[in-house]
């Protein structure tokens, strides 16, 4: 549980932060989200302390992280910024070994984890462990990122901009891959990009920042559904609907019995998808390969 | 001058024996100041320009200059000279060791940070070793100076292949003045490949 009350920051050219309350229940994911220089770094950089706040309280996992050393606080919460910042001159292992190597752990159970996690974010011990950071592509230097900051299992997790640097092909898969895996180790999360469609997908809520105050704060279809002032609705986009029903599955809404010529859908397909396809073929009615068929009324209706 | 050599092994070996420990000695104290100096300076940006600025004075005062200053103070023979060479080591190795720390990888530095290293960790653990290809770049720089300074050592009394040139000159021994003058040069340009090939050679590794 990450749960900031108050926070100021004032910097000296303006934007900083102010009153900020936000909390991220355990195990969830919060994406900050808003224009550029609307404060949402900054929010991310006082939760391990890389920002000193002028006022407030921060309390993570239930304790005062403004009463703790801010050193060992850092160990204790996994960093990840953009491009990964591996350290060039570190091999593979020893890049994902430097948390456990900070908190003393020995040589054995450093191997251990370090093999651990790196099959964890999906890349081979055997065959990455050795390797240099520039030998490695964006995507694997990224999982390699990710890794590291899971090395010693902080219960708490600071993604900054963390798939920015990769190609957008594969994108999207090291998203779905990162998403799992934070839904499987539970891990509370705060996540700044400024991707609408990454902080949707990944976000178990929204917080939405301008200017450093918090605008709104509530899960990816509420927000989309009813955002709060036109400020709101225009950073999400024009095609914000249609971004909603990518949240949405055609096993999510209630359909037909009766079926419909035409290439049926997977029930996993999700009802922006469904929609396209019918858009595509001109019918208002789409066979499911489960049985039965959805209809255009029924995604309408989901609204 | 090869019939000089033939003539006086024994002085042409002392004066390089010689320049060699006056080099070395130089270029060890000055990297052992420029090296502790940069660390201390690489987290003070305001205190580092004005170091920067004075170093960069130091290096452009001529040798001779320096050498002629330290005079009064320090007096004659080895020791005096040591001192000055390494007055001037420092300034490259200082500047290129700054500017290296200074540039380190910023995404680096700030994982680093990020991940609970103490400044001193991170000054250690993270930016020197990043910096370390540009404080070779400034060693090399400070060597081939270094061994081309020593030369200047003979002016108070510091021996070395100086000594063949000025004594040289004083007796219009051509030979032994070309003999002295061939052997500075070669062995600047010998300090100068031979740091090179280390350079390369440990870059490639």
């Amino acid at each position: 549980m990450i749960e900031l009350r108050g926070i100021t920051k004032a910097w000296p050219g303006g934007a900083g932060v102010q009153a900020l309350d936000l909390s991220v229940p355990e195990g969830e994911c919060c994406a900050l989200i808003g224009p550029s220089g609307c404060g949402k770094t900054t929010t991310l950089r006082l939760v391990n302390r890389l920002v000193e706040p002028d006022a407030g309280s921060i309390r993570i996992t239930g304790q005062d992280a403004l009463a703790q050393d801010p050193v060992q606080l850092r160990r204790g919460i996994g960093y990840v910024i953009q491009e990964g910042g591996l350290f060039p001159h570190r091999r593979v292992g020893a890049n994902v070994a430097v948390v456990p190597a900070l908190l003393g752990w020995d040589a054995a159970r450093t191997r251990a984890r370090v093999e651990e996690v790196l099959a964890l974010v999906g890349l081979d011990p055997a065959q990455y462990r050795d390797r240099w950071p520039h030998q490695l592509s964006g995507g694997e230097r990224q999982r390699v990122g990710v890794a590291r900051a899971l090395a010693a299992d902080p219960p708490v997790l600071l993604l900054d901009e963390p798939f920015g640097a990769v190609d957008p092909l594969r994108r999207a898969q090291l998203q779905q891959e990162v998403l799992a895996l934070l839904k499987r180790l539970r891990k509370t999360v705060l996540l700044v990009t400024h991707d609408v469609q990454e902080a949707v997908l990944l976000g178990d809520s929204l917080a939405l920042m301008r200017a450093g105050r918090l605008v709104q704060h509530a899960a990816p279809a509420e927000m989309l559904a009813r955002p709060a002032d036109g400020f709101v609705a225009d950073f999400l986009g024009a095609d914000r609907a249609l971004t909603r029903l990518g949240l949405f599955r055609i096993s999510d809404v209630p359909r037909e019995a009766a079926s419909v010529p035409g290439e049926a859908l997977p029930e996993a397909t999700t009802l922006r998808d469904a929609l396209s396809a019918m858009l595509e073929r001109g019918v208002t009615a789409l066979p499911v390969a489960e049985g039965g068929s959805l209809t255009l009324e029924a995604v309408l209706a989901s609204r | 001058m090869i019939g000089w050599l033939r003539d006086h092994p024994d002085v042409f070996l002392e004066a390089l024996g010689q320049h060699l420990a006056l080099s070395a000695a130089g270029l060890l104290a000055g990297v052992a100041l420029a090296l502790p100096a940069a660390l201390l300076l690489a987290r003070r940006p305001v205190l580092a320009g004005w170091v920067s600025g004075g170093a960069g004075v130091l290096r452009t005062l001529p040798s001779l200059a320096v050498l002629a200053a330290l005079l009064p103070l320090l007096g004659v023979g080895f020791t005096p000279s040591v001192v000055a060479l390494a007055l001037l080591a420092l300034p490259p190795v200082l500047l290129h060791a700054l500017v290296g720390l200074q540039g380190a990888e910023p995404a680096a530095v700030e994982a680093a940070r990020g991940m609970g290293f103490t400044p001193l960790q991170s000054l250690l653990r993270v930016e020197l070793p990043l910096a370390l290809p540009q404080v070779f770049a400034g060693l090399r720089t400070a060597a081939v100076q270094v061994v081309s300074g020593a030369a200047l050592a003979t002016f108070i009394g510091g021996g070395g292949l100086g000594d063949l040139v000025t004594q040289g000159m004083a007796l219009l021994d051509t030979a032994q003045l070309l003999a002295g003058g061939s052997a500075i040069a070669l062995l600047a340009l010998g300090t100068e490949a031979g740091f090179g090939w280390l350079q390369r050679r440990w870059e490639r590794a």
